[in-house]
């Protein structure tokens, strides 16, 4: 809890006079602000957002954030727009560069968005507002008190009088910044923009093809940059034949590039650069390059399961990291054992736009970047410390990105293009990945498997469970997600908890996949409490209300920037009984189909999911349609956004259950595209219903907790189908004839 | 080599081998950055254009292939009454997550009710499946489509 003592929620605010008569404030609110993955601190520690308000009425809010299609360019300003008491239709939104010191972290992942900028964001925006009233006041000479805004507008209600927030601007700059404590933020009723569906602000721009992306920058002069690297991870570069590439068309330079070993700064590798892309990637046939394989080569998904299966089979775990009450004397104790193993497979994120970056190496010594980075800062001290130049020699644009899910939280590709366009310096250079590239480079959601116990005793009460998790130490550096948390649902509402792990040596760097950990996890405890409410003759929603019966809020915990509320299972009951009423639960359905419940609560989010499924008659799985119940809190800030992420967030998980894993042969990713790793498709596509749960909490973020129970409530479905348990992902539906 | 094209209405000169697929003259020799680089197999549609009306996926397609089709991008498509629509109901449906698709999305989309102006969800998922949304906005893909095609956007 020491990091609670360096947390101040004092805000401080300060102003300052724009050219052009506008007016300009920043919110600075003294914050921790570390790095999470890449272990890469931003330098600074505030957080500042963004308002120019022009003498024409349009405002100018900054979104501060990384924008990688889960909405928060359009949703942190609606937040200070809220509180402005803007007029929406004058707002005008423009992305935040990398700027600690200004804007404080700036990240898209965790789905932190929400919780950590709910307030600031807000209170930015009632600062300027109550600079706003000060002026009016000021040039009416009335008191503050007494004025009131509506949108964009100062209003007198004593005389009617009333002045337009661009008229206003220039004298309200000059006024004393308002201590934070002393603004008085809008009742949730008065809310004019949160709560209102608002569509994405740059989708007009995208519609029409416009450049918006990273790969889409063009600057006077550039070339385009390719990266050859080892197959296997961890090998080291030997020779390369740069020569033969320089000599093929269109090539401009190759040149051998010396890694640091950590695939999430630099692999060692070579760099093709030419005119055009294309003719760079076409040049690496050229390169024949030796590597170095090292003890990796030999690493295999199938060589990691047989050590996993046997690790499990011995009962011998390296480590136990929740041990309560006495699960031995349990066991012997208990009427029933449930046992069963699980399993799921590494997978890609493999986002739409392939990892990208542009450099150039200014006259000026500043290597300027154009990057499409989930966690610019970290990038930003990467290249500075792979340099040797303080982060400020680092300028760091951000653009949108086309997809994330936490593949841009390692900006290896950063540091790449910036040791290629640090040998060409004043050229400014774009490195692209071919789609083999991303998927046969990344930090994959890593492999684990799960044995489990549980015990029963004779009245079918739950009294103890084991679990021996199989994963992997983290050999590469890279941020390594590869854990459960200590007290996994149910541990803490039983009296009698074992849950210990074994690691496995690998190479392969590992990453958060959206909603890492929970994505996997969800799948092992959901269906294995599903076995144990099959064995006791109920079902899995009436098992877990059995569970956490009467139970009370768990103690607030420390979280990212903050103290988080603590696990609510009142949350889970209402989440629970609503999608089951939703569905139908317990009701008859379809012939041939069958339904299955999940659950999880991830990111601070409580989310209750049933899927109708069946199977065509070539025993493919069907989903029909999916019932969402989610609790995040008192509002939903942006409905239509909220809506898209759910629904994405349920097809993503019930495409990675139907068809995905990435798989390790000969120390290498085996799948390189998208014709052996088959993303879901349009006909894969379930009619889903969503409706939300409120709660008397601050809101919380929906990148991500909507989708760990999807699986288990897939699989789940299937088992009442069919009869047949699937422990392992990706579904085999061989295994369910 | 210099190949004469027709894009766009536009006739352009590129200098560039004729293996070299259309997308990549179109980003990195025209700077027509709007079609999109996905997989570069043909496996996922952000890449399609137009290629005498017909959808097709650019990054599989050599520049020495194109001879005298006319080739459209997505920079043209509002000058399209069908394309113009569409482009509507994707704003009005808020269709998108993170966009880099959706190009791509668009110029399918397009070919599909140029070629049959009421699909069915059948046909719609059937001429569709070529395009992978990472993001997953299939459902409002096809309501988007599904407007347009009964005439519910008011550019139709």
């Amino acid at each position: 809890m020491s990091d609670m003592a360096v947390l101040s929620r004092r805000t401080l605010l300060k102003a300052s006079a724009l050219v052009g008569g506008g007016f300009a404030l920043t919110a600075t609110m003294p914050m921790l602000a570390r790095a999470v993955g890449t272990g890469a601190a931003p330098a600074a520690a505030s957080l500042n957002a963004f308002i120019a308000i022009n003498p024409d009425n349009t405002i100018t809010i900054i979104g501060k954030n990384p924008e990688i299609g889960q909405g928060i360019k359009t949703m942190l300003p609606m937040l200070i727009a809220e509180e402005l008491d803007a007029d929406w239709t004058q707002v005008r939104i423009e992305q935040g560069n990398v700027d600690a010191a200004k804007y404080g972290l700036q990240i898209a992942g965790g789905s932190f968005a929400t919780p950590l900028n709910w307030m600031p964001m807000r209170q930015t925006g009632a600062a300027a507002r109550a600079m706003l009233i000060a002026a009016a006041a000021q040039r009416w000479g009335v008191p503050a008190a007494g004025l009131r805004t509506e949108p964009s507008m100062v209003v007198d209600p004593a005389s009617g009088r009333k002045l337009s927030y661009g008229d206003l601007a220039s004298d309200a700059a000059a006024m004393p910044v308002p201590d934070a404590a002393s603004l008085q933020l809008k009742n949730a009723a008065d809310f004019r923009i949160i709560g209102k569906s608002v569509n994405g602000i740059d989708s007009p721009r995208i519609v029409r093809g416009e450049p918006i992306f990273g790969v889409d920058t063009q600057l006077p002069g550039m070339v385009y940059a390719a990266y050859e690297r080892a197959p296997v991870f961890g090998a080291k570069l030997v020779s390369a034949n740069v020569d033969a590439a320089k000599a093929a068309p269109g090539v401009i330079d190759a040149f051998t590039v010396q890694g640091n070993g950590n695939p999430a700064e630099l692999v060692d590798g070579v760099a093709v650069v030419a005119s055009n892309w294309w003719l760079a990637n076409r040049a690496r046939a050229q390169l024949a390059p030796v590597w170095d394989n090292g003890e990796w080569a030999g690493h295999s998904t199938a060589g990691y399961n047989t050590a996993a299966r046997a690790a499990m089979a011995s009962g011998e775990a390296q480590e136990v990291f929740n041990e309560k009450g006495d699960t031995a004397a349990a066991f012997t104790a208990a009427d029933k054992v449930i046992e069963a193993e699980y399993s799921y497979p590494f997978l890609a994120h493999v986002a739409m736009e392939p990892m990208n970056c542009t450099a150039m190496l200014r006259e000026d010594g500043v290597m300027e970047m154009w990057a499409p980075s989930q966690l610019p800062q970290g990038g930003q001290q990467s290249v500075a410390t792979y340099l040797g130049v303080t982060p400020d020699k680092v300028v760091v644009n951000l653009t949108r990105m086309g997809g994330g899910f936490g593949r841009r939280l390692n900006n290896d590709y950063m540091v790449q293009v910036a040791a290629i366009a640090k040998q060409m310096p004043g050229t400014p250079v774009q490195l692209i990945w071919s789609r083999e590239d991303d998927l046969r480079t990344d930090f994959y959601r890593p492999a684990g498997w799960h044995k489990l116990r549980a015990a029963v005793d004779a009245s079918g009460k739950m009294t103890g469970i084991e679990d021996h998790f199989v994963t992997f130490a983290n050999e590469g550096g890279s941020f390594n997600p590869a854990v459960m948390s200590n007290d996994e649902f149910p541990a803490n509402y039983l009296p009698n908890v074992r849950y210990a792990q074994t690691k496995m040596a690998t190479a392969v760097p590992m990453g958060a996949l959206r909603a890492p950990t929970s994505n996997a996890v969800a799948f092992v405890f959901q269906s294995f409490l599903a076995e144990v409410a099959e064995a006791t003759g109920k079902d899995l929603p009436t098992l877990l209300m059995e569970i956490v019966e009467g139970a009370e809020p768990e103690a607030p915990v420390m979280g990212f920037g903050g103290p988080n509320p603590g696990f609510d299972p009142r949350r889970l009951r209402a989440v629970t009984t609503k999608v089951t009423d939703m569905a139908g639960w317990g009701e008859p359905v379809a012939d041939g189909h069958a339904l299955g419940f999940g659950y999880y609560y991830s990111h601070q989010g409580y989310f209750a999911e049933v899927v109708e499924a069946s199977l065509n008659e070539r025993n493919q799985v069907v989903v029909h349609k999916v019932w969402v119940a989610g609790d995040v809190g008192s509002v939903i800030i942006n409905p239509t956004g909220a809506l898209n992420q759910v629904q994405g967030s349920v097809i993503d998980g019930i495409g990675q259950a139907l068809a995905l894993a990435v798989e390790i042969e000969g120390g290498a990713a085996k799948q390189s595209n998208f014709h052996n790793y088959q993303l879901p498709r349009m006909p894969v596509t379930p009619e889903i219903v969503v409706e939300w749960v409120m709660s008397d909490n601050a809101p919380t973020g929906l990148g991500e907790p909507a989708l760990p129970p999807v699986i288990p409530a897939l699989t789940n479905a299937l088992f009442a189908l069919t009869g047949k348990r699937i422990r392992d992902l990706p579904i085999d539906t061989s295994k369910l004839v | 080599m210099a190949f004469t094209v027709s894009i766009n209405g536009e006739t352009r000169e590129i200098d560039a081998p004729g293996e070299m697929p259309l997308l990549w003259a179109l980003r990195n020799e025209l700077g027509m950055v709007g079609t999109k680089f996905g997989c570069g197999i043909g496996m996922c549609g952000a890449c399609t254009v137009h290629l005498d009306g017909q959808a097709t996926r650019s990054c599989s397609l050599p520049l020495s292939a194109i001879g005298e089709k006319q080739v459209s991008t997505i920079e043209h498509l509002e000058t399209t009454p069908v394309g113009a629509a569409l482009q509507q109901a994707w704003l009005d449906e808020d269709v998108m997550q993170c966009g880099y698709c959706q190009a791509g999305q668009l110029m399918n989309a397009t070919a599909l009710l140029n070629a049959n102006p009421s699909p069915s969800s059948a046909e719609i998922h059937a001429a569709m499946q070529g395009n992978i949304c990472r993001c997953a906005c299939y459902g409002r893909i096809e309501k988007a489509i599904a407007m347009v095609a009964r005439g519910e956007t008011a550019n139709v």
